[in-house]
């Protein structure tokens, strides 16, 4: 029972009025920005961030998760609709949800998904209340020199799992780092890149950073884009599945838990490659491979199963060792170093409030998110009605406006305007923003632990792989910056094999 | 010459066309059908969905009347846009749907249809929905 208590607690504290208000507001922000193609998981959370200053960490943080889970269900909504793909980690319910919903089954598919969704996100949950503890305790014993080892590997994961070009996402990355080393040292007190700038010398705030790269570039980025032409509205009819179809997507709805729920531990790993792997396995495992792309309802509530369970299970490596997995987890970060609360091993035994409370407060969201998807589909397809005209110049009001309230300062204003063109740039060009976001978070953590054990080794690099968990760490470290090479010269001596077409998937963040 | 038709899927928009289809038969003239929506928005519901498309071409051929479908999105003006197309086609007449708007209303949001009367310049039939409470 010692185990069972904090977790009873924890939903002490999700049924407090505040807690379930605010979980409410997230799960409905989550699936309306879902459904809108364009804006994602985090440039919301990043352009809201300000809204969470003066809120308990731990409603804060339920209110973040509510909006980052809930896109997964709205993202599925326009794919089926209109085959166009809310979210990123939605892109493979087009081929088959699309279809459906021409074979007049869209009720059908919505359903499929949203039941998938559920389960797949539920089922992720007992599976964190389960393992997170244990990777804490675990992770207790980790001291600077495999902090260093682990953030290292967190960035270069992130970088190389990253859809898109790998060296693009390493720039990004690198300058994420050298962003974080603006300001005063830690160790000495010497100012670094501030260029005589007193606001500078505190450091660039994880908020503009945030605010400027994925809110406002993500908002420039999408105005740019020619509009296609507007599609007459759908009805959706009987979203409830039948009984054929619920257990023809039994099958895939289980594999996708546990598929989503691993891949989703994985450092930038996540929902979208959740879903592309979950659609994959679906293909191979069917009787009738043909079926897919046809409308096989597999191909529905596999993925969608999937992403749910790895956006849940993302979170796992973030509360329990204070490495974000992706870059929603990296604004996530963000928003508890605002709050005063350092994710980490600690966080169970120290804040066991906030961890049950976040962590049992998705059981909540998911349950009104299944109330909000199924019935309700027809008011959320509404608000594609904005146009994009309406939407844009809002939008960068709130985030410019939420920039300023943070410190009252206009520095602050300009950082998130410079950022902007930054990110808008970034994207433009094909460089992920989301490795570079990554990097910043983890840069103080890296330079910090880095340096305090060089300290303690008397400044012997070797001395990392003095440590077994630190050299494990830094052997997995290598491997990953190693393989694709090694893989690239055998592929090459074997050039006649075909090589495996992967479908190339935009991450809208 | 060609008469060239508004239509929406709603029963303003029925009437127009089939008041259309009628005037391109007794005229011997081509049939042009524009459902025009706004750039911008994904889902506009004066976009008729194919099949409703689908339905007043054949309509109109069933007529014996020889008409097309056009889609045009507009920018900023409808009123203006949808003149510039009648013009393009060298329309003979427009046929608009008429659906009643009270003053407060068209003060506020304004009335394409209101407009397309006033600045067209060239005859303009305007048809109410059957039925229509006026």
């Amino acid at each position: 029972m010692d185990f069972l208590n904090p977790v009873i607690n924890g939903f002490a504290v999700v049924l407090e009025p505040t807690n379930l208000l605010y979980c409410l507001i997230g799960v409905v922000i989550g699936m309306l920005i879902g459904v809108l193609p364009g804006l994602g998981p985090a440039a919301t959370i990043a352009i809201l961030l300000p809204l969470t200053y003066n809120v308990e960490p731990v409603t804060a943080i339920i209110m973040l998760a509510g909006i980052f889970y809930g896109a997964q269900y709205g993202g599925t909504i326009t794919s089926v609709l209109l085959r166009l793909p809310g979210e990123a980690s939605s892109v493979v319910t087009v081929f088959d949800g699309y279809q459906m919903a021409k074979q007049g089954r869209a009720g059908t598919a919505l359903g499929l998904a949203s039941i998938g969704s559920f389960i797949g996100g539920t089922a992720s949950i007992v599976g964190l209340t389960f393992l997170a503890p244990l990777v804490a305790s675990f992770a207790l014993d980790f001291g600077p020199p495999e902090y260093t080892a682990l953030a290292m590997l967190g960035i270069l994961l992130v970088a190389t799992i990253s859809s898109g070009s790998k060296a693009k996402a390493l720039i990004a990355a690198a300058l994420g780092l050298l962003l974080a080393t603006v300001g005063r040292d830690i160790f000495t007190g010497e100012s670094r890149f501030t260029f005589g700038s007193l606001p500078l010398a505190d450091g660039i705030d994880f908020v503009p950073i945030a605010m400027g790269i994925f809110g406002l570039g993500e908002i420039l980025y999408n105005l740019e884009e020619r509009h296609r032409a507007a599609k007459a509205p759908s009805k959706v009819t009987n979203v409830w599945p039948s009984r054929r179809d619920l257990k023809q997507a039994s099958g895939a709805i289980g594999r996708g838990s546990v598929l989503g729920f691993f891949l989703g531990i994985l450092p930038g790993g996540g929902a979208t490659i959740a879903s592309v792997a979950s659609y994959a396995m679906e293909k191979k495992r069917a009787k009738q491979p043909e079926r897919f792309g046809k409308g096989a309802p597999e191909g529905v509530a596999g993925p969608e199963t999937a992403n749910n369970a790895a956006a849940t299970s993302s979170f796992i490596p973030l509360l329990t060792l204070g490495i974000p997995a992706n870059a929603t987890m990296a604004l996530m970060f963000g928003a508890l170093l605002i709050q005063g609360v350092t994710p980490g091993p600690q966080l169970v035994e120290q804040n066991p409030e906030l961890f049950w409370g976040v962590v049992n407060s998705m059981y909540i969201g998911n349950i009104l998110l299944l109330i909000m998807s199924l019935p309700l589909v027809g008011i959320f397809v509404k608000i594609l009605r904005v146009r994009a005209a309406i939407l844009a110049p809002v939008t960068a009001l709130i985030t410019l406006l939420g920039a300023y309230t943070i410190n009252n300062s206009m520095f602050d204003v300009t950082l998130v305007v410079v950022f902007g063109i930054v990110g808008y740039l970034m994207k433009k060009f094909g460089f992920e923003p989301g490795p570079l976001v990554l990097a910043f978070v983890l840069g103080e953590l890296l330079e910090s632990s880095m340096r305090r054990s060089l300290l303690v080794f008397g400044g012997d690099p070797l001395g990392f792989f003095g440590r077994p968990i630190s050299a494990t760490l830094l052997l997995v470290f290598v491997l990953v910056a190693v393989l694709p090479i090694i893989r690239g010269a055998i592929s090459k001596r074997k050039s006649t094999a075909p090589t495996a077409v992967t479908p190339e998937i935009k991450e809208k963040v | 010459m060609s008469i060239i038709v508004g239509f929406v899927p709603t029963p303003a928009g029925e009437a127009a066309l089939t008041a259309g289809i009628a005037e391109a038969k007794l005229r011997n003239e081509d049939l042009v059908i524009v459902n025009s929506a706004r750039e911008g928005a994904l889902v506009d519901k004066s976009v008729a969905p194919d099949n409703v498309l689908a339905q007043a071409a054949s309509r109109a051929a069933e007529a014996g009347v020889t008409a097309r479908v056009i889609q045009p999105p507009y920018l900023h003006d409808l009123a203006d846009e949808f003149l510039d197309v009648a013009r393009e086609a060298d329309a003979s007449l427009i046929v608009i749907g008429l659906r009643h708007r009270t003053q407060v209303g068209k003060f506020i949001l304004g009335s394409h249809a209101q407009r397309i009367l006033m600045q067209a310049d060239r005859p303009v039939l305007a048809v109410k929905a059957d039925g229509a409470g006026f």
